[in-house]
């Protein structure tokens, strides 16, 4: 038993190792980071060990509105993403002309780049001195005023943000849930048939309970995601967030570490161990939810 | 209810640039079966018995012909119209719904003034629960239940709306051999109890046999032959019939009729009243054959197999079209195992004449 156990750990090592030197160290240098007060980066030295870079990370302003603004972002995009993806994946396995044709179409945006589709929108939602975004082209067709969604007030701003990420993650979705409806067993549907079961009634009470797995995970990864968003406000206001007032956490902590404050490795750090804890709290939350359920 | 299937035919259209032409998979059918009767639908896999007993559900519209419940013409109905119960092949018990929630589930659905009240609910299904003999497994969920119990399960679901005609696909096939055995003497049990008109489909012709009232045995969509398993078995239209009911299979020896006489291999061995002259088919059933040392059907012996009650003695014959002769005979007769041929006389109302191309059956005027 005791030689097996050893050739066990033998074989794990090449994984381990990887494990180790590439996400354990990493964790525990972020956590050393974030406890070392007044860290020197070019000397490498610090005063003391304590709790002031957590602080002054939770009092900076910057830090708040990003705290703020990917709290919006989650709690609007994660609902709208996932139930608009349900919405299409049923309405696409309901249809038998075309679907390949509109599966397809629905795919495109996950293999687009995210910097070129975020141009595309910053295009269509744009006012300038000169041009009016085709957006606001369509809102002035309707008799109203235009916006400017880019540059503008926090609402439009945080408005295109979550059209933007909704738009980007719901491919994703939309394929995951088509292959979990695919893979209902037909014979459900028929016996819901044969007792004449009302269409809604067969989608909430078959349909839905079948494919929660599916949703569940949908909506793990998707509040995941959307805690780690960054990109997508790049591609639209451009780096310098802060200065929109469009920052998310893990642009704060990009900006600690290498914008034009940067050089502030342990307050980068302290910003990312409180995203590691946010993020640990919802998913425990969700698996907990999840599992009541099932 | 009786049901009256007339001249049903349901062709799929072809799929691809593959396989353009349309398959028709039933044609013709045409079935009467009385009320409060149990009716087997057999045949080999692929013969249209599954989609016939959907057309009878309403799953599937057919191309042409009707469908009568009593005196309703139920064609162009939808299921939950026919007032009909189905259990599926694989019971498609909903997993994530308990014994209770299943059986519920389509009383549920119920709507205006079919609606029952909850305690009328309660009471039907417990009701159905008992006929069925589940009570003890309502809070259960499918996955929690053997598979004897899941068909049960099933049954309940199937009932529970007091349909007029049950149907069953496939119903003891995902089951094992043993409880095969039980299990299709319970639906025989609760079939008469409920006295509910009953259609199950079935590739197990012993199945189909021993519980049905009538068989209707189906090859390539046509309904080749109906009516009491005895007298199927016992006058079988066709070869294929002939072929497809009985354990062991009957025993298809190439023959030839001339003068009145069937001769296998060169051998006179029965005579054939009224048969012109021509080239059969010869089936002769493992219990058609009788030992006698005289006896004008010599095949060459391989072993016998003792099985108490009789004995089952497998040998050869170069005019069989099977590999074997098995034969059947009673225990009290002994076989000389020493000897290397054996020979059987044969049991007129055992042996069935077939034409030779289109193994029809050739009347053999029997005095």
């Amino acid at each position: 038993m005791k030689k097996n156990n050893g050739k066990a750990w033998l074989y794990l090592l090449p994984a381990l190792l990887f494990l180790i030197v590439f996400m354990v160290y990493p964790l525990i240098d972020v956590f050393i980071y974030s406890i070392e007060e007044g860290f020197n980066f070019a000397s490498q030295t610090y005063y003391g060990v304590g709790l002031y870079n957590f602080s002054y990370v939770l009092h900076d302003p910057y830090f708040l509105q990003a705290v703020q603004n990917t709290f919006l972002l989650v709690i609007i995009t994660v609902p709208v993403s996932t139930g608009l993806a349900l919405l299409i994946s049923v309405g696409l396995s309901s249809i038998r002309p075309l679907r390949e044709l509109y599966q397809t179409i629905y795919f495109l945006p996950y293999v687009t780049n995210t910097l070129a589709v975020g141009l595309v929108f910053m295009i269509l939602f744009q006012k300038t001195e000169y041009t009016d975004g085709l957006v606001n082209l369509v809102i002035e067709l309707f008799g109203g005023n235009a916006v400017d969604f880019i540059d503008g007030p926090y609402w439009a701003k945080m408005f295109v943000l979550c059209f933007y990420t909704v738009w980007v993650v719901l491919p994703f979705k939309i394929l995951v849930l088509t292959s979990a409806l695919a893979s209902v067993n037909q014979d459900y549907y028929k016996a819901a048939r044969v007792d004449g079961t009302p269409r809604l009634r067969v989608f909430t009470r078959i349909t839905l309970p079948m494919i929660s797995p599916m949703i569940f995970y949908l909506v793990i990864t998707g509040f995941i995601g959307a805690f780690k968003a960054y990109s997508d406000a790049v591609a639209l206001f451009g780096t310098d967030l802060n200065a929109s007032g469009m920052n998310t956490i893990v642009g704060y902590v990009y900006d600690m570490l290498y914008g034009d404050s940067g050089g502030y490795p342990s307050y980068a750090s302290a910003a990312a161990i409180l995203l590691f804890a946010i993020v640990l709290t919802v998913t425990c939350i969700n698996l907990l939810v999840s599992r009541k359920k099932a | 209810m009786k049901i009256v299937l007339d001249h049903l035919t349901k062709k799929f259209p072809g799929r691809g640039r593959k396989n353009p032409g349309e398959v028709a998979a039933v044609s013709d059918f045409t079935l009467e079966i009385p009320d409060g009767e149990l009716v087997g639908l057999l045949g080999p896999s692929g013969c249209g018995k599954s989609t016939t007993l959907n057309m009878i559900c309403g799953l599937e519209t057919p191309t042409s012909g009707t469908i009568h419940f009593g005196d309703d013409d139920v064609t162009k109905l939808s299921p939950e119209l026919r007032g009909v119960g189905m259990v599926f092949q694989n019971y498609a018990l909903y997993p994530h719904l308990n014994v209770r929630q299943n059986i519920l589930f389509p009383l549920e659905n119920l709507r205006g003034k079919d609606r029952l009240s909850k305690e009328e609910m309660e009471r039907r299904v417990s009701e159905t629960a008992r006929l069925v003999q589940i009570e003890d497994l309502m809070e259960r969920k499918p996955k929690e239940l053997s598979g004897g119990q899941q068909q049960r399960v099933a049954i309940a679901r199937a009932l529970v709306k007091f349909p007029r005609v049950l149907l069953l696909d496939e119903p003891l096939s995902n089951l094992d051999a043993r409880l095969r055995l039980q299990t299709r003497e319970e639906i025989r049990k609760i079939q008469k109890k409920t006295g509910i008109t009953t259609v199950f489909v079935t590739h197990d012709q012993d199945e189909a046999m021993s519980i049905c009232d009538r068989i209707a045995v189906m090859q390539n969509g046509v309904l080749m032959q109906q009516g009491h398993p005895q007298q199927v078995y016992d006058d079988p239209s066709c070869l294929f019939v002939a072929k497809f009911l009985g354990t062991p299979p009957i025993n298809v020896f190439e023959g030839v009729v001339r003068g009145q006489t069937l001769y296998i291999g060169g051998q006179p061995v029965l005579p054939a009243g009224g048969v012109k002259d021509q080239e059969v088919f010869a089936a002769v059933r493992p219990e058609g054959f009788v030992l006698q040392s005289d006896g004008p059907l010599s095949c060459r012996l391989e072993r016998v197999e003792v099985m108490g009650r009789d004995v089952s003695v497998i040998s050869s014959h170069d005019a069989c079209t099977g590999p074997a002769v098995r034969s059947i005979i009673s225990a009290e007769s002994r076989v000389d195992t020493a000897s290397s041929t054996v020979r059987f006389a044969l049991k007129p109302g055992k042996a069935f004449l077939f034409e030779k191309d289109s193994e029809k059956r050739v009347t053999v005027q029997q005095n």
